[in-house]
């Protein structure tokens, strides 16, 4: 049962990857950027899922896919043409099958209607071919009728078929010759000839002509042809149904007959004998023979490979496809991340050992100062390489937004398209996880307020269609993605009113333009005037901008009033390290994430304020902050240290506030490899985790927010920044 | 566990010197004994908690076992050591003044913790051993660090 479970696991794994191949392939088609093969990659994407679907009975996803996969078929043969309507509903296809995937893993009842409204529009493309193809592609052909498989679940009842010849019964001859591939995938002529008996009255005769001397013969060849003739009451598409998941790997000729009253019944028998290799028509030898040619299951993209026999044109697009899934393995999360964790070890340890060989005076040319330069060098490229298998591309979270984007604009009524750029920037996989919820968000945000109705737009002189783009980067060691729309922009006065009506911001204050822009990071901000499905609920943007810093990143706004507003997010790559300023305080070595600090400053005695108690604030450019005295707050001294001997280090809570936190000097700036306190010990109050620093000592890094509600002063209740100066 | 098991079981142990006394913990506890390395101190940390040190890259918190105990806490020299131990899942470093020696008894050697001890004895120690006159407490290492859900003390 564990092992069904994993390799149910395995299949639903699968299935995203096909599902990554199939909305891509349907998007380039769309754009017309696709290649001859990509329609082939998206037939062959959905006719995976089917086919791993149908190993493990989903029915609902297999009769789902198939109805999708008959519609892809058409147009992959040219016979319905990719036009802008069919690859609409091809794309909300896709996002069914993707939804369909989804509460089948989780076990969640499926959207019955939804999925019957779908597979009836996908039928109306097969089965009106030619009415509603042909009238949107005129050249198009209208297609045979015996060549579209209409599917039908069809019930074959045993009792009824067997030794009958019932009325209306078809007969076919079928002829099909397994190609080495198809017993390389373990595929068993047996079973699919027992399928056919299972239809109805059957007859195989196996040709076994083929059959060279044993000293000629390849262990891993394919010589058997079997003949067989069908009598069944269904029709030429169900009796190749039987062979569709081997098409690509054996020659199958189906031709159907006309009736004739004959048939042997011992024929069923007699296939079965020689199918199992009894040694009636065989030679003897041929049954280990087809055993040596079954090697074990390996992982393989199956449809990729047999492509390559098959289809002329996508045979370098497949090989590569190929050849690309024999390069991946899938490993374990927990294995990388112990990797990770030694390597980040072996590099702390080395820059220990730089330190004592440069204190033990050592000359630069010496061999050993040398041979400790290669290793830093090596032990930084092991690093790298390290991190970079945590690494993966944005694509997929990418293309998910593709389809937001299509939900989001049909609910407003709007015509949006997206545009992507740096699509393979690679970041660290719990980076992009945990990047959809925010991204999804602010595109949602962008259709819902940023892009005006069709007919606005066209007044304002901009094309009809509204326009997102989402890029991805890699900028000095981080990752900035941008979300930027083509729409009216920020209206700053509508901001700013809502602020004041909700109280955020004081009636008489001057806020810049940048200030305005900001507002909406505020919680509780929300100027849509109805609220709508998807935003408007003022959890928006200061829950993106939430999630972001918790990412250890930041995100700031450019709008341009009429031309459209752009979100910047600038993310760590990786969350297993951290840029960070090292302080000291007291004597003791603290890292001050660099994402919260704004400036650091060296205060002037007269701009710091008593406020009576212990608090303190200091005035900068005019605004008066809440000063807090780091040292004082951890427990590392009793006195308030003097502000002329220290530095101020400006600080950006959640929420927007601003603090000034008092240090006694900066060491400097660094990237340090984030450690677990809570491993070992338990959480600490005001310290978020801790890091080793080249000395070889164990430095805390700070929790600025935690530190700053420590400090338990009246500072809180002061006039935050966006708050007027007095 | 090991309190039930047979007394006739053959037990190491590890002796070490705190402030002239001698305790001792089975050795399967203890990972590794390094030589006294300063700690980075912690705030809002109970008293016994010296701060945490770098064991080949984790972080380990080192606990004054003198304070833990109640006596004198220690003055840490090049000369004290710190005994790696693991308590289930969690490694600790315990500060002593110096390991004197390897014992082994078995459990019927292993003698209750006098009646007349403080409680604070009670809660920290398994029990006692007499070795040639000399009197060595066992310690239970399971509530040497502080609990995990407990705010700061």
């Amino acid at each position: 049962m564990d092992t069904m479970a994993a390799i149910k696991q395995t299949f639903f794994q699968e299935c995203e990857e096909q599902l990554v191949e199939l909305e891509s392939g349907l998007l380039a088609i769309e754009d017309g950027t696709s290649e001859p093969d990509t329609i082939n990659a998206v037939f062959r994407a959905v006719h995976s899922i089917k086919g791993g679907a149908g190993a493990f009975g989903l029915d609902q996803l297999v009769r789902f896919a198939h109805a999708f996969e008959t519609a892809l078929d058409l147009m992959r043969s040219g016979r319905l043409s990719p036009s802008r309507a069919i690859l609409k509903t091809m794309l909300m296809a896709a996002d069914a099958l993707a939804d369909l995937v989804r509460v089948t893993r989780e076990n969640l009842p499926a959207d019955e209607a939804e999925v019957g409204r779908i597979v009836q529009q996908l039928e109306l493309l097969v089965e009106g071919g030619d009415g509603a193809a042909a009238a949107l592609a005129p050249v198009a052909e209208a297609p045979a009728a015996e060549d579209v498989p209409d599917f039908q679940p069809i019930q074959i009842s045993l009792a009824d078929l067997v030794g009958s010849a019932p009325e209306g019964a078809r007969r076919f001859k079928i002829s099909f010759e397994p190609k080495p591939g198809f017993y390389a995938r373990a595929n068993e002529p047996l079973t699919l000839l027992r399928e056919l008996g299972r239809m109805g009255q059957c007859r195989v005769v196996c040709d076994t002509s083929h059959i060279p001397a044993l000293s000629d013969l390849d262990p891993e060849g394919s010589y058997l042809v079997f003949h067989i003739e069908l009598e069944t009451e269904a029709t030429e598409s169900a009796v190749r149904d039987v062979f569709e998941f081997v098409e690509f790997d054996s020659q199958i000729d189906i031709e159907a007959i006309e009736p004739e009253p004959a048939f042997d019944d011992d024929a069923f028998a007699r296939l079965m004998s020689l199918a199992a290799g009894a040694p009636q028509e065989m030679p003897a030898l041929i049954e280990p023979v087809v055993r040596i040619a079954e090697p074990p299951p390996a992982i393989e993209r199956v449809e990729a490979d047999s492509q390559s026999r098959k289809a002329e044109a996508g045979k370098a697009e497949a090989a590569k496809v190929a050849g690309g899934a024999g390069a991946t393995i899938r490993v374990d999360l927990d294995r990388v991340e112990r990797l990770i964790d030694l390597v980040g070890e072996l590099v702390i340890n080395q820059a220990m050992l730089s330190q004592r060989v440069a204190e033990a005076r050592l000359s630069r040319s010496s061999a050993l100062a040398m041979g400790l330069d290669d290793l830093e060098q090596l032990s930084r490229e092991i690093q790298d390489s390290v991190m970079a298998i945590r690494a993966q591309p944005v694509k997929p979270i990418f293309q998910r937004m593709s389809r937001v984007v299509r939900e989001a604009a049909d609910m407003t009524g709007k015509t949006v398209t997206l545009h992507c750029e740096g699509e393979s920037t690679e970041v660290d996989k719990t980076v992009i996880e945990r990047l959809t919820d925010p991204l999804t968000h602010m595109i949602r945000n962008a259709i819902d307020h940023g892009i005006e109705k069709p007919e606005v737009r066209l007044a304002a002189g901009k094309p009809e269609s509204g326009h997102i783009k989402l890029s991805a980067t890699h900028r000095s060691g981080r990752v900035v993605i941008e979300v930027s729309d083509d729409g009216g922009g920020i209206n700053r006065e509508r901001v700013l009113s809502a602020a004041i009506a909700k109280g955020l911001v004081e009636p008489e204050a001057q806020l810049s333009d940048e200030e305005i822009d900001n507002l909406i990071f505020l919680p509780g901000f929300s100027t849509a005037a109805t609220v709508t499905d998807m935003s408007g609920r003022g959890v928006g943007m200061d829950v993106v901008k939430r999630s972001i810093q918790a990412l250890g990143g930041r995100i700031s706004i450019v709008s341009h009033p009429g031309r459209g507003s752009s979100f910047l997010m600038s993310l760590p790559l990786t969350l297993a390290v951290l840029d960070g300023m090292i302080v000291s305080v007291a004597n003791e070595t603290l890292i001050v994430p660099l994402t919260a600090i704004v400036e650091t400053l060296k205060p002037r005695p007269q701009d710091v304020f008593d406020m009576g108690g212990d608090t303190r604030v200091i005035r900068i450019r005019d605004t008066f902050t809440p000063l807090i005295d780091i040292g004082q707050v951890l427990g590392y001294r009793t006195e308030a240290a003097d502000p002329a001997n220290c530095v101020v280090v400006l600080i950006d809570l959640e929420g927007h506030a601003r603090r000034a936190l008092l240090v006694d000097t900066i060491q400097g700036q660094r990237q340090v490899v984030i450690k677990s306190l809570e491993a070992n010990y338990r959480r600490v109050d005001g310290i978020a985790a801790a890091t080793i620093l080249g000395d070889g000592r164990v430095a805390l890094i700070l929790d600025a927010d935690a530190v700053v509600a420590n400090a338990h002063s009246q500072a809180a209740a002061l006039p935050e920044m966006l708050e007027p100066a007095e | 566990m090991s309190q039930s098991s047979d007394s006739s079981t053959i037990r190491e142990l590890i002796a070490f010197r705190i402030d002239g006394r001698e305790f001792c913990v089975d050795i399967m506890q203890v990972r590794d004994i390094r030589g006294w390395t300063p700690a980075t101190p912690l705030p809002h940390s109970p008293h016994y908690v010296r701060g945490v040190i770098n064991l080949r890259g984790a972080v380990l918190p080192v606990v004054d076992l003198a304070a833990r105990l109640g006596f004198k806490p220690s003055e840490p020299t090049v000369r004290h050591v710190i005994m790696v131990t693991q308590v289930e899942q969690q490694i600790v470093g315990l500060l002593v003044d110096a390991v004197s020696d390897i014992l082994t008894v078995t459990e019927a050697d292993i003698q209750p913790t006098p009646d007349l001890a403080s409680e604070l004895a009670k809660t920290f120690l398994r029990g006692v051993l007499a070795m040639d006159g000399r009197m060595i407490s066992m310690i239970a290492l399971d509530h040497v660090l502080p609990a995990r859900e407990a705010l700061a003390a």
